[in-house]
């Protein structure tokens, strides 16, 4: 039995943010098919009452001091934008048609 | 000998001593990069006039009587990853293909405090996603002991660039082995430094819990040289460690391993193991032996586990950090004709502007994240990562360092892996658990497999903030075998 179909990729494409074509589809569903079966390992391991860990330090929560201080300017914020309207960035529409 | 063939710490002093200058240092090396990148490709980007101005500052710094450490002056190659306002960073990726960071990253910015000369930005797997540079979306650089094979990755450029003598040092950055392993494949030293150690402030984030830069060098000395030089808390980071370097300069000039505790990992040999990796592996341990060192064997069986919780983990993080490539703010954008929505413009750029194994970390990352799946994939991995760390302490409560294989084969030929990443990924094996464990752990040749005639690496690890224990133990090492082998083992490869 496969641990993930096609259509589960698509979805994960789709939450993804990529546009894949249908042989890309294909081709991803069956290497994620065999990955996911080889992690699936971690389950061996018996760690029921073990806490995770996020990371390796002992640190929480770092702030630094709430202070003004330089920052980019706008022109260098926006300098590597794919398009710029009035010192923003220019987007393409973010509300659907029926908006 | 000509300037290419010094190390790091004698070209520093003798641009201190006014010797030489940086510039004709410079010169040198951008030489040696116009004879043999055309077979190498190490670098995706390199300006002479840029690097020629950065040594014309220095020598002008110097003049003036400036205090600069011990490698002002010295070329070093900068791994495609970390930010740099004079010069395009790509990440090897198509989709900041010609974008120019406004800004430096810590590292990038304490190479040129230090009055380190950068010669240019080498090649890297797409987001350091791989182990041969193959992911590149600029192609592949090529193992200078044998050009049809992988230079290791996903810090493949500066490893190539450090072996052919194109630079005597160069930066990497090690999330699952990214330093290491590419160090071991091509006869240099590279070091993953403890966790926080040296900072990420910008370095393009891949996965943020494991991400450490670190250096490359041909000896273990200017190793540590060059950690010292960009390593140390840095306030951008929230993640750095606020404490002192650890002592690793004076730890490589004492190579002396007499009395230490040297644990021998049992589950990193056998099976999956090329025979000439394990002979030359074994001989180290001799070796470490008969310099005085107690040589015990430590089992630490989630380590088996360690593979599969690293390929949870890594892509996990690695699917929400490349979610700031929208196509909005900089780099690529496809598709935006006036009627596409920003979502769709969104999907058609990040299915354009990345490449095959960035889009399968994405997806599975994505996968391994969702409701439903959470507890089984990404929360177990995390407990999993407990566990090595507690087997970790239990280990160096018996010992000062743990040895194994660096990585299980020698370079593998370009492309036998390339469309197979489970076999890809196996290249990682010996080196995660101290990424999960945020320890650190070096590299250094230990001479050449019998099969091949290709390098082998010694892997040592220490806990976290005993940088110094890697570097001695390096150091001790380095020293015995040079003088078995009447010299680095590099100058057994093939001219180029």
């Amino acid at each position: 039995m496969s641990a993930i179909t096609r259509d589960e990729v698509a979805h994960l494409a789709r939450l993804s943010r990529l546009a894949l074509t249908n042989d890309e589809l294909d081709h991803y569903a069956t290497q994620l098919d065999a990955i996911i079966e080889a992690v699936a390992k971690v389950s061996e391991v018996a760690a029921v009452d073990v806490p995770p860990s996020s990371h390796a330090l002992p640190l929480t929560n770092v702030f630094r001091a709430d202070e003004v201080r330089q920052c980019l300017t706008p022109e260098q914020a926006l300098s590597g934008a794919p398009a710029v309207e009035d010192d923003r960035f220019r987007v393409p529409r973010i509300l659907g048609e029926e908006a | 000998m000509s300037l290419i063939r010094k190390t790091a710490a004698e070209l520093g002093a003798m641009i201190a001593g006014g010797e030489v200058s940086a510039v004709e240092v410079a010169e040198a090396h951008l030489d040696r990069m116009a004879e043999v990148e055309p077979k190498v490709q190490a670098f995706l980007h390199v300006d002479r006039e840029t690097t020629l101005d950065q040594a014309r500052a220095v020598d002008a710094r110097l003049r003036a009587g400036e205090k600069l450490g011990p490698l002002a002056g010295v070329p070093v190659a900068h791994k495609d990853i970390f930010v740099t306002r004079d010069m395009p960073t790509t990440a090897g990726s198509k989709i900041l293909e010609g974008w120019r960071p406004p800004y430096d990253a810590t590292v990038t910015a304490r190479l040129r405090a230090a009055g380190l000369v950068i010669l240019g930005k080498t090649n890297l797997d797409e987001f350091a996603m791989g182990s041969s540079t193959e992911n590149s979306a600029f192609g592949a650089t090529h193992n200078p002991w044998d050009l049809t094979r992988v230079p290791g990755g996903s810090s493949g450029g500066s490893s190539a660039a450090v072996a052919a003598y194109e630079a005597p040092l160069s930066t990497g950055t090690d999330t699952g082995g990214s330093i290491r392993q590419p160090a071991s494949v091509t006869g240099i030293v590279g070091m993953k430094p403890t966790y926080g150690g040296s900072s990420r402030y910008g370095l393009i984030a891949f996965a943020s819990s494991l991400d450490t830069p670190g250096p490359f060098a041909r000896n273990v000395l200017d190793a540590a040289l060059l950690q010292e030089a960009f390593s140390g808390y840095d306030p951008m980071d929230s993640t750095s460690v606020d404490q002192p370097v650890p002592a690793v300069v004076e730890a490589a000039r004492n190579p002396d391993v007499a009395g230490m505790r040297i644990g021998v990992v049992k589950e990193f040999a056998g099976e999956g193991y090329q025979p000439g990796v394990l002979a030359r592996y074994n001989e180290a341990i001799q070796l470490l032996e008969s310099l005085g060192a107690k040589v015990v064997e430590i089992s630490c069986p989630a380590f088996r586990t360690a593979l599969p919780a690293y390929y949870l983990i890594a892509p996990s993080e690695c699917s929400s950090n490349l979610a700031r490539f929208d196509a909005m703010r900089y780099g690529l954008r496809v598709g935006d004709d006036g009627t596409r929505s920003a979502e769709e413009v969104m999907a058609l750029t990040r299915a354009a502007g990345f490449g095959p194994e960035v889009k399968r970390r994405v997806m599975l990352g994505t996968y391994a994240l969702s409701s439903g799946y959470y507890d089984a994939y990404y929360g177990q991995a995390q407990k999993v990562r407990t566990v090595i760390s507690r087997e970790f302490e239990a280990a160096y409560e018996q010992v000062d360092v743990l040895v194994s294989p660096t990585t299980p084969t020698t370079a593998f030929p370009i492309g036998e892996r390339a469309d197979d990443p489970m076999a890809m990924y196996l290249a990682d094996l010996c080196t995660i658990p101290s990424n999960l464990a945020g320890n650190a752990a070096i590299s250094v040749p230990c001479g050449l497999a019998d099969e091949d005639n290709l390098p082998v690496g010694l892997q040592i690890m220490a806990p976290v903030l005993a940088d110094d224990r890697c570097y001695r133990v390096g150091a001790a090492v380095e020293k015995a075998l040079e003088g078995r082998w009447g010299g680095p083992l590099l100058a057994k490869a093939p001219e180029l």
